[in-house]
Formats: structure tokens, sequence, C-alpha cells
């Protein structure tokens, strides 16, 4: 059972031009074992949603429960995966993965174990020993979803995280964290700006509204898994696509309003 | 149909901006640069014919081994390495330390940063007549000068340096279970070491310039004060063997920094070769 619970969450800021409401009254539950979405307009709040969940930022109001329990600080509960990768380039990619587990005192031939495994299901087979200069992009978020998978978090919580790789290597790695998913069945919180990519690999998506960041729809996508990449040209991923982008066309046009506006 | 031109010009190979060129003409442009020098140089001493202002590159050979073999000069250079490594060790030993706590905790930074900012537009040769008062004229007279020199710049480069860790390298350890004090030392450290080293190679071409001028003004050995008294004798000779010297050093001190980061830090990715 691990859950996490984002409750009646706010985010203000101070800035030269007054009082920036970044979240409003956010609450949303993703149960366990569910992949949950958020996409949004850029600039809308999501990575910064993100962070309170993570307990990294301290929201102006509400809190963030796991298994039910309010948390304040960051903890090995809730892992989590950035866009930038942020591996440690003087660790090999095991020793990045053992980070965690070595920090909890796991015995060390545990850790090589749990290692062992991640780096064969992350197909980084050979490159154990590596530093992480010589890795591709797409070879590098692998390594840091392994290294957040070998903390073995309650919840997952994704950036996104496939943010900065190419469309190709994008897909493979939308296929192969969707295997991972369904193996591990991690409760996850993901954030991407692809509309496309939250169907593929989401049970539910929230769709944010920009400032201040709300939740405007909550979709649930009723494709059924193992999803592979003929869903996307199913006629039910087409549906579900239009619906988002709908609401997404929406919010971006009012944004680039409130954008004259203000100038 | 036409083929179209496979073109290879002087000016598109060697005249396109941030263009690379063949590996061949790369070490033949480096020595060629050195022969421009010494050919230059040695042009002027025989169009001047007067060895007491432009002696030849010759003579200055020779001259420096004169300078080893009956002046005792490695004498000289060994005090000045001396002066060096007291002055640079102990700037570091503080500025090292300091300016990683500076780069990481607000509060250091904003008690320290002022004063140090302010110190370090201050001309650290300037401080020579007030030490001299303060502390006479022997070796901490010196070792204070470099460190002056070495200090209050070093510090504020470590300060950058730390500074500029990505947040998202310690988010990842807090939310991989990490306290702050395992961040710090296991993260935050080992991130910062690779450019304190360049720092450190950097500054440490400074305390020559801070040592030479300390020697300058007052010393009873050191290359410094070799080349005063050279001045003295109108030895234009000795001040170019001393000067090339002191590059000689430098250069062999900055290739040491560089072979020791190459082993001490193999992860880290060139740039450029």
């Amino acid at each position: 059972m691990s859950e996490i619970e984002i409750s009646d969450v706010a985010m203000r800021f101070r800035s030269r031009h007054g009082e920036v409401r970044a979240l409003e009254r956010i609450s949303l539950t993703v149960p366990d074992g569910q992949f949950a979405c958020i996409v949004g307009p850029s600039g809308c709040g999501k990575s910064t949603l993100l962070m309170v969940a993570a307990g990294l930022i301290t929201p102006t109001e509400g809190e963030v429960l796991v298994n039910g329990k309010p948390t304040f600080e960051p903890g090995a509960d809730r892992g989590m995966v950035f866009q930038s990768y942020s591996l440690y380039p003087w660790l090999s990619v095991r020793r990045n993965i053992e980070f965690g587990p070595e920090i909890k005192k796991v015995p060390a031939a545990e850790r090589r174990e749990t290692s062992s495994e991640l780096i064969h299901l992350m197909k980084l087979d050979g490159f154990a020993d590596a530093y992480p200069k010589v890795l591709s992009g797409g070879m590098k978020q692998r390594a840091a979803i392994a290294r957040a998978l070998a903390g073995d978090p309650e919840v997952l919580l994704m950036d996104e995280p496939f943010g900065a790789l190419d469309a190709q290597t994008r897909q493979i790695m939308q296929e192969l964290l969707t295997d991972i998913w369904q193996r591990y069945r991690k409760t996850v919180l993901f954030v991407t700006h692809d509309i496309e990519e939250a169907i593929f690999l989401g049970d539910v998506i929230y769709v944010m509204t920009h400032r201040p960041g709300r939740i405007r729809t909550t979709l649930a996508v009723d494709i059924p898994r193992p999803r592979t990449f003929e869903t996307l040209s199913g006629p039910r991923f087409a549906e579900l696509r239009n619906q988002v982008v709908g609401v997404i066309h929406e919010e971006s046009l009012k944004a680039v309003e409130s954008e004259l506006a203000r100038a | 149909m036409a083929h179209p031109r496979r073109r290879r010009g002087f000016i598109r190979t060697y005249l396109t901006p941030k263009q690379a060129i063949p590996g061949r003409a790369r070490l033949v442009l480096a020595v060629g640069s050195f022969v421009v020098v010494v050919g230059v140089w040695w042009l002027l001493a025989v169009l001047v014919q007067n060895a007491l202002f432009v002696p030849s590159p010759y003579q200055v050979v020779v001259t420096w081994w004169d300078m080893m073999v009956n002046l005792g000069f490695y004498n000289d250079v060994g005090w000045s390495a001396f002066r060096i490594v007291a002055g640079f060790v102990l700037a570091a030993a503080v500025a090292v330390p300091l300016g990683l706590l500076m780069g990481s905790f607000e509060a250091v930074r904003s008690f320290f940063n002022p004063p140090i900012n302010a110190i370090r537009y201050m001309p650290a040769s300037a401080f020579i007549p007030l030490l001299i008062l303060l502390q006479g004229l022997g070796e901490d007279e010196k070792i204070t000068i470099i460190w002056i020199g070495v200090f209050f710049q070093l510090v504020l480069m470590v300060m950058d340096i730390a500074h500029r860790v990505p947040d998202e390298m310690l988010n990842v350890a807090y939310t991989l279970g990490a306290s702050r004090w395992t961040v710090f030392y296991k993260v935050f450290l080992p991130a910062t070491f690779p450019e304190v080293v360049d720092a450190l190679r950097i500054t440490m071409g400074w305390a020559w310039t801070y040592l030479i001028v300390a020697e300058l003004v007052a010393a009873e050995h050191g290359i410094g004060s070799f080349i005063l008294i050279a001045e003295r004798y109108l030895r234009a000779d000795r001040i170019i063997a001393a000067i090339i010297t002191i590059g000689v050093l430098g250069l062999i001190t900055d290739a040491l920094f560089a072979v020791a980061h190459r082993v001490a830090f193999p992860y880290v990715e060139k740039v450029r070769a």
C-alpha cells in the first residue's frame, strides 16, 4: 500500500509585480500502483507541484500525505527523476544506482544484486563500470530511473524525464518505462507537457490550467495494457488526444491573452 | 550535369571562423610561433649590436648556465619556490573551505562577501610597504604578500564554483533519503573538486607575480632579488635568464596540475582537447 495525496496545496510567490499565484487549491490522490500524469501548458506550475510532492519546496498552504501521513521534508519514500538526469559524474553507473541503498546502509552484496538487476532491466549491460560521461542521453536517463528505483520508493515522481530526448529515443523510453512499471507496480506521478506521452503512459491524466495553476480536468485513460507503439494509432488514443488537446489549447490561448493584457 | 566542385581552398580551410584546421598545420603553427619569437629576438640582438642591453638568445643560455654553476642561482630559485609553496598552501587552506561554505550557505556568504570583494580590488603589491613596517623583511612578509594576492581571488572563485553546483544534484540525493550532512559531503563536495583544482592552478600563476614584486622591493635571496642585483650591474642577460626561468617554472607547475587533474578526475567531460 503506497499512496500519495496532495491536499489543498497552494503556492504563492512574491515578485516585483506583486503576488504570483503559481498553484491554487490543488487536491489529488494517486492510489497504490496507479500511474498518474499531469499535463499542462508550460509555466502552469506542474513542475512546482512535483517539487511540493517531493517535499523539496514547502507549499504556502496545504500538505502532502504519503500513506495518510503528512510529510514535511523530502525522503526516500518519494524518489524523483529530473529532466536533467543529474547523475553523479564522479560515480560509475553502478555506484550511481547504488547511491540510495548505500545511504540506507544496505549490505554490499544485496546492493550489488539490486543494481545488477536494474542495470539489466534498464538495458545498461556492459556499462556498469562506465562513468556517465560516456552514456547517451537515453542511457543517462535510464540510469537515473534505475537509481530512483533502487531506492525502493513508495512513490516515483518524474519531472518531464524524457523532455530532453529526441523523438525516437523518447518513444523507446516510454515503452521501457511501461514495462518497468508493470513489473514493479510503483505508484507514479509523472509530469509532462507531451499529451501523447501522458495518454500512452498514464492510468489517469490531470490537465492543469495556466496561472493560477489548477486542475482543470481529470481523464481516465481506459486503454488496456500492455500498451505498445500500436496503441498510438488506435481510435481510442486519437479520441483521448483530441479531448486533451482541446482543453490545453483553450488554456494556452488564455495564457497568451493574459500575457497580452499585462503588456 | 556539372558535378559540384569539392572546395578545399586555402581560405576555406584556414579562414572559416571556428573551423578546425589539420593537425599538422596546428603543430607547425605552434612550433612556428616559438621560432618567430626567438628569431625576432636574435635579429634584434644582431641589429642593436649591444650585448649590454640586448643579449642574443645564445648569450642568455650561456649566462643561465653560468648563473647556475657560479652564482648559486639555484639557491634563489629554491628560496622563491619555498615562499610560493608556503604562501600558496596557507592561502588555499583557508580560501577553499571558506569559499565552499560561502557558496553553499547564504548566511556565510552574506557575512564574508562584502569585505572580501572590497579587498580584492586593493592590489596585493600596495600592501608591501605596510607589511614591511609590520613584519620586517623576513620570510613572513613575503608569504603574507602571496597570501593576500591569492586568498582574496581564490576564495571568490571557489565560492562561485560551489554556487554553481546544480540544485537537482542535491535534490536527487534528498529524495534518496540523504540527510543534509550526507548531501554535503557525498554530493556537494565531490561536485566541486575538479573545478577547485582548476582554480588552484590559475591562482598559482598569480602567486608568482606577487612573489617577484615582493622580492624586488626587498629581499636577500630569491629570483626577484637576483633580478634587482643584476640590474645594478647592468646585466640584462641575467635578468632575461631569470625571467625565462620563472616562465619555465610556471609551465612546469601548470603541467603538474594538469596531470594531477587528469589522474584524479578521469570522469570529467573534456569540452575541448
